[in-house]
């Protein structure tokens, strides 16, 4: 057995990753030893790497015990760099976490200088001669490699950074050029992100946690209005926006909205939140408080900038898509819906419900009826089709009474057979179910139904009777 | 370029533009049914009307009604359905091509399932008061306390505000006071029979339970002409006075084909 990792006061014993566990006794009989779990590192990683998320939305985990974050553009949110690195700190050591952070110009870079140098916030001249002073092992090549540099007598960066790189890539292959530009900062390379980069993200941080359902509301209206000013400014209108809810305590929980169409619509938006957090099945708790929340927009569309008062906005079609937007949150994608034709003659497969909030596809349109015919389709279909008990004068023949639900409907008016084949091209399911006569008819209440006849009569299984609809 | 479909799309804005395009408050529309519109003068159209289905069997019937007085009142404008989902299990599934069957365009539908009473008065509300729909039909199902007096004259005053008209179907409950313009009671009834006996077009027996301007009490049995988008006189009657009409040459065409034809203004809707 061997010791995976050690702490401050390990290391100050002597102690290092790599040794085994019975040299580490021999050296400090008392030392706490616990078994090395691997997941349920990674996992509380994952839950910094989300509660950093508050940070900068570009952040990404940097091996088994990193992070690294991008905060182009973030710093000034919390004072300067200064601010940002004393706040990174702050909540690592809320945690318990011991951490060393460096900045600096690139990922490789920052990662060099809280690796192997002591961490601390780089910038231009002061930054490459932190980065000269490195040894050569920050490049993190094998260890050979790593070996075969020091054999040569290139102990630090400085040795290399003054060579030509063509020689190094020569002798140690084009990675090691690579990376050493890199962690010199010759070269740029971005960070993946865990979650992607949205268009557009705007944040607020609060001095004093919130915790009330209006607070929230005002805070999320205020973002909208930024975050639809930039969109504005981009000819754009958001699909889906996202509010993300940073607790003190380190819970972060996200919940998006979409709209049918690309809007930028504060009023709007906030109302399709307001529904959206009054619906959630697991309420938003906010503990002790959200001390940040930030809106992005992860999926935006093309919206022109509209002119107002010159052209009248056509009356309906933008109000209708607010209004399946405003109930879609409430209910649910699934229960505001729009019918959909669909080109099958199997009646259960003719028309497909689709969810309104989507955009309609345009070639689709209904088969018109025969102007003379009356409706020969129901209004009402029943799926799964009901069985009933059904009696025809011989077998083979329109069926004169059938019973369903224990009532007994004498039939006064029949037409049919229409035969419904299955689509025996669209299913792998044999056997096949069978054919379908359909019957139109009329009891003698006034009461109109889809019966039909599933199966032959003198063929196994033998035929069966069902209701599936029922005529207007 | 389509020089027709453009000049379709001005005539559209056009339309918009126009501002006596937009009902007044007391707009009302007209069932096409002579007698009935003789008897109330056509319903008003910026508010609720309560159709009961007289039996739960008669559940179809009632949003056959339903669905020819959301034509009258809507025209070209969107829909919204909102059906409580037990009244689906009960009484079957609204079906996309049944729809088109009785001249409403599915594309113009919203569909709205919601399982609890208080989701579809919210449902509704919320629709008719946004103002972009024109009619908005409520299915619900069962007796409810929820729908109270005062639930229904939310609605009708959403009606008002959004001057859209509200239809609230009852599946499987008894009529009781509420706020509604009218109350009706639906029952499916027999069909004209077309050719070799088989069933007509839909035919309802209609009562009119309640009417808040007075008009009285009374019964009619009417028929839905798709193809006009008009109600008519319908059943047993209608088919007594075709019986007195002149016996038409050849025994190819039944009576009760040719007057629906007929009645419908004939050639130019056949090849319309």
């Amino acid at each position: 057995m061997r010791l995976a990792a050690a702490n401050g006061q390990a290391l100050a014993l002597g102690l290092s990753p790599g040794m085994t566990l019975a040299d580490a006794r021999a050296r400090a009989p008392d030392i706490r030893v616990v078994v090395h779990r691997p997941e349920a590192d990674a996992a509380l990683l994952k839950r910094v790497l989300l509660d950093f998320g508050r940070f900068t939305p570009m952040a990404a985990t940097d091996g088994p015990d990193g992070l690294a974050l991008d905060i182009t553009g973030c710093a000034h949110l919390f004072g300067g760099e200064d601010g940002l690195v004393r706040a990174v700190a702050a909540r690592a050591q809320g945690v318990g976490l011991a951490v060393r952070l460096a900045m600096a110009g690139t990922p490789e870079a920052a990662r060099a200088l809280a690796r192997f140098g002591r961490g601390g916030i780089h910038e231009g001249e002061g930054q490459s001669q932190a980065l000269r002073r490195l040894p050569v092992a920050a490049l993190e090549l094998s260890d050979k490699e790593t070996q075969a540099l020091s054999r040569a007598g290139l102990k630090t960066l400085a040795h290399l950074a003054d060579r030509p790189t063509a020689p190094i890539a020569a002798r140690f292959g084009a990675a090691a050029a690579t990376r050493l530009n890199r962690v010199l900062g010759r070269e740029d390379a971005r960070i993946r992100p865990e979650r992607p980069v949205p268009l557009i993200s705007v944040d607020r941080i609060l001095v004093e946690p919130i915790t009330e359902t209006a607070d929230v509301e005002a805070v999320i209206g205020d973002l909208l209005i930024e975050a639809m000013d930039r969109l504005d400014l981009r000819g754009q209108g958001g699909r889906a926006f996202q509010v993300g809810f940073f607790r003190l305590d380190g819970e972060v929980r996200h919940i998006t909205v979409r709209t049918g169409r690309p809007s930028r619509d504060a009023a709007a938006v906030l109302r399709l939140f307001r529904e959206r957090l009054a619906a959630l099945a697991r309420p938003l708790d906010p503990g002790f408080g959200f001390d940040q929340l930030r809106l992005s927009v992860p999926v935006a569309d093309r919206l022109a900038s509209r002119q107002r008062g010159f052209e009248p906005t056509p009356p309906g079609a933008e109000d209708l898509g607010r209004l399946v937007d405003r109930l879609t949150a409430r209910l649910g994608p699934e229960a505001v819906s729009r019918f959909e034709p669909v080109a099958s003659h199997w009646p259960e497969r003719a028309v497909h419900l689709s969810p309104a909030a989507l955009p309609a596809r345009e070639e689709a349109t209904w088969p018109g009826p025969d102007p003379a015919d009356p409706p020969l389709r129901p209004l009402q279909m029943f799926d799964p089709p009901q069985p009933v008990l059904a009696t025809a004068e011989v077998p083979d023949h329109p069926p004169n009474r059938f019973i369903w639900r224990r009532v007994d409907h004498r039939l006064i008016r029949v037409e049919g057979p229409e035969r419904i084949a299955p689509e025996w091209w669209r299913t792998l399911k044999r056997p096949l179910e069978p054919t379908r006569d359909y019957y139109r008819v009329e009891d003698q209440e006034g009461r109109r139904f889809w019966l039909f006849r599933s199966g032959f009569y003198g063929e196994e299984p033998a035929p069966r009777w069902f209701v599936h609809g029922v005529f207007a | 370029m389509r020089p027709d479909r453009d000049i379709d799309a001005l005539r559209e804005r056009l339309k918009a533009m126009e501002t006596d395009g937009c009902p007044t408050d007391d707009a009302r529309f007209d069932l096409g049914h002579a007698e009935v519109d003789r008897d109330l003068g056509g319903l008003a159209t910026h508010a609720l009307h309560e159709i009961y289905a007289a039996t739960t069997p008669d559940a179809t019937a009632a949003l056959g009604f339903a669905l020819g007085l959301v034509q009258r009142a809507a025209g070209d404008r969107p829909v919204v359905w909102g059906v409580q989902a037990m009244a689906g299990l009960e009484t079957g599934q609204i079906h996309g091509p049944g729809l088109r069957e009785m001249g409403l365009d599915p594309g113009r539908v919203v569909l709205v399932r919601v399982k609890e009473t208080k989701d579809l008065l919210a449902t509704g509300e919320e629709a008719l008061a946004c103002g972009a729909v024109g009619a908005v039909l409520l299915t619900a199902w069962g007796e409810s306390k929820v729908l109270s007096l005062t639930a229904t004259r939310r609605l009708s005053m959403a009606a008002g505000q959004g001057r859209a008209t509200a239809i609230l179907t009852r599946l499987a409950a008894q009529p009781q006071p509420s706020a509604a313009e009218t109350r009706w009671r639906v029952r499916g009834a027999l069909s004209r029979a077309l050719e070799a006996d088989a069933p007509g077009h839909p035919t309802y027996a209609v009562e009119l339970l309640r009417h808040r301007l007075g008009a009285q009490p009374n019964a009619w049995t009417m028929e839905w002409d798709r193809e006009r988008g008009v109600f008519e006189q319908g059943g047993r009657n209608a088919e007594h006075q075709q019986s007195q009409r002149p016996a038409l040459p050849g025994g190819l065409v039944s009576p009760a084909a040719d007057g629906s034809s007929a009645a419908r203004g004939g050639a130019v809707r056949r090849f319309g």
